[in-house]
């Protein structure tokens, strides 16, 4: 919490309320939320937008590219088992081709067909020839089966029908998976006979493990059935179900992405391998293949979130520094606004009290001539010169006027010492006529003034209108701190030889510590919500700073407030003919009271 | 001394002029700056007591015009509307003698009235 009170703007808790009719133009934290959330919004908007854009066009073309070399792996694969089978059923051909039936069921014969296969072709297990009663008349390989008789089996009936005959994987007795491939051929003279061959699949599966599919990809082939035909990386070995649904036929390759039983998703390429009950499935892992894309991303993540980090920090700290800025210039122009306000009053307190005190003193000099003329008469008559009573009346009446004279008298020299001029200045003469000012009030609220002027200090030059100010300002300050009764004490005297030290205690609620500080700021005032502007101690601490003095303030709460005026004996003259030079505001506004001058 | 008064306000003015006669001084009064001309062309008075704000002439316009009549007279100025230092910076500099501030304290003015018939009597005697 310290921390952010340290760094929270002077504005942000700034109250108009009491500002009188210059208010702010602006509510500071309204236009500071307003510029913040704006720039914001145009700088990360964008940015989103268009880090969200180049998210999803690298992910479709990953995707894309990923689906495009599928298939063409597919294509290729199938074009390759495609080949195998093609090239061995060929192989069956030209053995026909090359033998006759006769020739084949010769003793020996198969055997070498058997070996010249092998050399030529491998994979070739056994190879037998059987007639069209189902009779293995010629038999080469492994086993002993010679004679078997195939007529009710099944892959014979298909083969005699169709011609072509390719089985499944199986087994087969030293269980290893094989496959059986048949062939019918007609005789010349009529009837037919079947070559039929067992081939070892090991070439066939050696095809498809040889493949690099990447993204733990795994390439197999099943039958229609969705019983593996080849081993899988992933999905089990051969003869076993496969996990995945059974891909509808299409004549060409096909690619799609779906989800896998445990929903990982899946780039499944499939292809139906003509003339067979075959499929050729590849299928890869999503997640594997995006792996590099995902590390990219996460580069694009973390370089988005270091620019909206940056581009929030540097909003913030930008606008709150304009923002304050502008609070600061709006802030010197209110005080100046009030500057001249407060300028206004005292030309127009002068201009007023020199015209009551000039109205008032033509009434009081008649009600004075006419007391006087009656006590003249009086003390020429002797019946009324010796009537103490009537006299005493008469005096009573004559010291009244005498005693409104001197207050009208004090009305006018305070609206005439408004200007700025230099003269000799006696201190206690000027703290008493202020402290006139003041006399009913402290009669009425009981309040003990004690002045004590050090006999060291001199007549001194200074500008009287404007220590009158000050001190009355001072005064009435004190005044308002204090609780009927209380003791208030103006002392003075010199410091430094060079210094007149004026001190202005009262013993009145004091100040809190934290306050001392800003007591002379602008707008700074504990009396908000009663009257006060917070201007009169920063007017006074302007005024104080005109003369080349300076001011001070020391107060316990509780105890009381000490305020410490400091003047030069001798006036700064740089800053007193800058000032003639160039008249602040106050001194020219105030200038209009002296009209007095010439209409007596 | 033959003296004129001249204020706007005739309550003060006359109650001012019976109350000199009372101490013996003659003293004729009026309460227009066009009266006051005229009775100093029918005959010069050495001292005038003239309210610097009046109307239609001020005080010190008045001293001027009067003065063009009767260059020896002398002046005293009252004013319900200063303070010392004020006139001596502006009105003592139109040439009066003195000025005293209302309300009037009778013992200054006589005090003045006598000082000037002093200095009147010293000039004439020199002369």
């Amino acid at each position: 919490m310290a921390v952010l009170a340290n760094i929270k703007p002077k504005f942000w808790d700034h109250s108009d309320v009491e500002l009188g009719p210059y208010k702010h133009l602006v509510n500071f934290r309204k236009l500071w939320k307003l510029t913040v959330v704006l720039t914001l919004a145009v700088a990360l908007i964008p940015l989103l937008i268009i880090t969200l854009v180049d998210y999803r066009v690298g992910q479709t073309a990953i995707e894309s590219e990923i689906l495009l070399r599928t298939t063409r792996l597919v294509s290729n694969t199938r074009r390759s088992v495609s080949f195998f089978l093609a090239e061995h059923r060929a192989a069956l051909d030209f053995v026909v081709l090359d033998n006759t039936f006769e020739s084949l069921i010769l003793p020996g014969r198969v055997d070498q067909v058997l070996q010249n296969l092998k050399n030529g072709f491998g994979g070739f297990v056994d190879v037998g020839v059987i007639n069209d009663a189902g009779i293995q008349v010629a038999y080469s390989g492994p086993y002993d089966l010679q004679g078997k008789k195939y007529q009710n089996a099944d892959w014979f009936k298909k083969v005699a029908a169709s011609g072509v005959y390719l089985s499944d994987v199986f087994m087969g007795y030293r269980n290893t998976p094989h496959m059986v491939i048949a062939a019918k051929h007609d005789l010349p003279e009529g009837g037919f006979y079947v070559l039929r061959a067992t081939l070892d699949t090991a070439r066939f599966n050696d095809l498809l493990s040889g493949l690099a599919v990447g993204g733990q990809g795994d390439a197999f082939v099943i039958n229609q059935q969705g019983t593996l035909q080849t081993p899988s990386r992933y999905r089990g070995k051969v003869l076993d179900q496969i996990d995945l649904p059974i891909p509808s036929f299409s004549e060409r390759s096909q690619v799609e992405i779906s989800k896998g039983l445990d929903h990982s998703r899946l780039v499944i390429g499939y292809a139906y391998i003509p003339e067979t009950q075959f499929v050729l499935m590849i299928v890869k892992e999503c997640q594997r293949l995006m792996a590099p894309w995902k590390q990219s991303r996460l580069r694009l993540l973390s370089f988005l979130i270091i620019s909206v980090f940056a581009i929030v920090f540097v909003v913030l700290g930008g606008i709150t520094y304009l923002v304050n800025q502008i609070y600061l210039a709006d802030q010197r122009r209110l005080f100046a606004y009030h500057k001249i306000e407060y300028a206004n009053k005292m030309a127009s307190i002068g201009r007023l009290s020199a015209g009551v005190a000039h109205e008032i003193n033509n009434p009081l000099a008649i009600i004075n001539e006419k007391a006087g003329l009656i006590k003249d008469l009086f003390m020429y008559k002797a019946d009324y010169a010796n009537d103490p009573k009537l006299i005493g009346l008469i005096n009573s009446v004559i010291s009244s006027v005498e005693r409104c004279a001197g207050i009208t008298r004090r009305l006018l020299n305070f609206s005439r010492n408004s200007d700025m001029k230099l003269k000799s200045v006696d201190l206690k003469q000027t703290i008493c006529d202020v402290l006139g000012f003041m006399g009913k009030e402290t009669e009425y609220r009981s309040i003990r003034v004690n002045v004590t002027v050090s006999d060291k200090v001199p007549t001194f030059e200074s500008d009287l209108g404007l220590l009158q100010e000050i001190f009355l300002n001072l005064i009435t300050n004190a005044f308002t701190a204090m609780e009927d009764g209380g003791l208030f004490e103006i002392t003075a005297d010199v410091e430094d030889s060079e210094w007149i030290a004026i001190r202005f205690a009262d013993d009145g609620y004091g100040i809190p510590e934290g306050d001392l500080e800003r007591v002379f700021e602008p707008f700074f005032s504990t009396k908000l919500g009663k009257g006060g502007t917070g201007l009169g101690l920063s007017i006074t601490y302007g005024l104080v700073r005109e003369l080349g003095g300076r001011i001070g303030v020391e107060s316990t709460v509780g105890r009381g407030t000490t305020f410490t005026v400091r003047l030069p004996l001798v006036p700064p003259q740089k800053s007193m003919k800058a000032a003639k030079r160039n008249p602040s505001i106050q001194q020219t506004i105030i200038k209009p009271s002296n009209i007095g001058e010439h209409n007596s | 001394m033959k003296t004129i008064l001249v204020d706007d306000e005739m309550e003060f003015v006359s109650a001012l002029a019976e109350r000199l006669a009372l101490r013996g001084i003659d003293a004729d009064w009026v309460i227009h700056p066009e009266e006051a001309i005229s009775k100093v062309q029918e005959q010069c008075y050495d001292l005038a007591v003239l309210d610097v704000k009046m109307p239609k002439l001020d005080g010190i316009a008045l001293k001027d015009r009067l003065q063009k009549v009767c260059p020896q007279m002398r002046f005293i100025f009252l004013t319900g509307h200063g303070s010392r230092e004020a006139f001596e910076a502006g009105q003592c500099a139109a040439g009066a003698d003195c000025y005293l501030l209302k309300p009037l304290n009778l013992g200054e003015l006589l005090s003045k009235i006598q000082e000037m018939g002093m200095k009147k009597k010293l000039e004439d005697d020199s002369e």
